[in-house]
């Protein structure tokens, strides 16, 4: 049997290119997460108000954006919107705004749901101690909070991590595309080096999801 | 927009559509029976086997389907594993789902009281019965809104089947976009059928939901 790649993964510098790649997928999703952190903080907070139309407009916002797969949506941005109002968008660019638009709709539910696990004994105990109502998000809801949030938005990383890597079809240089490139490459010297490089890009992607949903469980059954 | 020409594009996406239903539904009923097995092995801490199924589920569940699919598509030919586009997305959404499936159904085993079964026991009930009448309808109806997210979800996730090149929505909206460059009509269209796909399945994941929180144990509703 011939060899399977392992070898052109070791040549020149294909593994340090294969990593490259990699980083651009964390990378985008890195900036993503924290983009959707602070505005799901904020749209979390807006979708427990008062206000009905508030709360329609963010529950059709996020109904919206979980039906449709998250590659319509870097399709609408990336092809359509550019069509659309003649801009031009890099496609780093359009993927971290799809990327966002996803995370923050999807942590502000988080942060929804984890502020009405919080119970409403606490708000009016410290509303009875004569706290005024921003006192009591800051030192009593918010805290209590983001304790529940912690393992539940870095399960959000790793989800952000494997969408990345759609970027690819609106062509990004990623990770897999570099394996297809170097696969390309070497097709003379070794023509199944497709196993080995696929292999790798799999493994990789393990090697950083894996440790990241591991954590989110522990800081879970700690924390509950 | 030009609806002449979305309106010629409708057979097209059509067949898309029944390709992406299909294999989905395929990929969809795989990963229901892979989750139904693996969750069992763990609920039963089967010896070996367990430490196997652990192994698959974190692996699947960690990694993107994308990188799964190449895999299957590409990387196995060349070790003699020859399979067809189809093939590769039905058995890539059924083992990425089985992880997801698994999952939630363990997690409903695992959620109902230990008491249920040593009372069924005490009431003269074999294990069998025991898991057969008190504990398995417990666990369905409890595990039933996460499966449905898990269709949902998987039903989404057939929008990277283009890579391997099957004919699904996505590809059909790319090609045509490539040849016509009637971009904002293909767009259109393409939102338009996932909706179709998407929405009822949505629907009817809350419509069995609120049956069977009716016929829950004790009313949550009011807590």
């Amino acid at each position: 049997m011939q060899s399977l790649g392992i070898d052109v993964l070791f040549k020149g510098r294909n593994l340090l290119r294969l990593l490259g790649g990699l980083w651009v997928a964390v990378r985008i999703s890195l900036i993503s997460v924290a983009l959707s952190i602070v505005l799901g903080l904020l749209i979390g907070v807006l979708m427990t108000g008062k206000s009905p139309v508030l709360r329609g407009v963010f529950r059709l916002y996020l109904e919206t954006v979980r039906i449709l797969p998250q590659m319509v949506l870097l399709f609408i941005v990336y092809f359509g919107t550019t069509r659309l109002f003649g801009w031009n968008l890099s496609a780093e660019v359009s993927a971290v705004f799809v990327f966002t638009f996803w995370g923050a709709a999807e942590m502000g539910d988080l942060v929804r749901g984890a502020i009405l696990s919080i119970p409403s004994i606490q708000r009016e105990s410290a509303q009875a101690l004569g706290m005024t109502p921003r006192q009591v998000y800051g030192y009593v809801i918010l805290p209590q909070t983001v304790r529940r949030l912690i393992p539940l938005s870095i399960n959000l990383i790793t989800r952000m991590i494997k969408t990345t890597s759609l970027v690819m079809m609106i062509g990004m240089v990623e990770v897999l595309k570099v394996a297809q490139q170097i696969i390309e490459a070497n097709r003379r010297t070794s023509p199944n080096a497709a196993f080995g490089l696929f292999a790798v890009v799999f493994l990789l992607y393990f090697a950083i999801c894996w440790p990241i949903s591991r954590l989110a469980g522990y800081l879970e059954k700690r924390w509950a | 927009m030009d609806w002449g020409v979305m309106l010629s594009y409708l057979p097209l996406y059509r067949d898309a559509l029944l390709l992406t239903l299909r294999i989905g539904w395929q990929g969809v009923a795989l990963a229901l029976a892979l989750g139904v097995v693996c969750a069992l092995t763990l609920h039963l801490r089967l010896p070996v086997l367990r430490q196997i199924v652990t192994a698959y589920i974190e692996l699947f569940r960690n990694t993107p389907l994308l990188v799964q699919l190449f895999f299957l598509y590409f990387a196995l030919p060349k070790v003699g594993v020859r399979l067809s586009p189809d093939a590769c997305g039905t058995l890539g959404l059924g083992l990425l789902g089985g992880a997801y499936m698994a999952e939630t159904f363990r997690s409903g085993l695992d959620n109902i009281p230990t008491i249920q079964s040593e009372s069924a026991q005490s009431l003269g009930m074999t294990r069998l019965q025991a898991f057969r009448y008190v504990i398995l309808p417990q666990a369905v109806s409890s595990s039933v809104p996460g499966l449905v997210a898990n269709v949902v979800f998987l039903l989404k996730e057939t929008s990277v089947f283009s890579t391997i090149s099957l004919m699904d929505l996505m590809f059909t909206a790319k090609d045509l976009i490539g040849m016509y460059a009637k971009t904002l009509e293909c767009l259109t269209l393409l939102v338009v059928f996932y909706l179709i796909m998407l929405l009822p399945v949505s629907f009817l994941g809350s419509a069995i939901e609120r049956r069977l929180r009716y016929a829950e144990f004790g009313d949550r509703r009011t807590v």
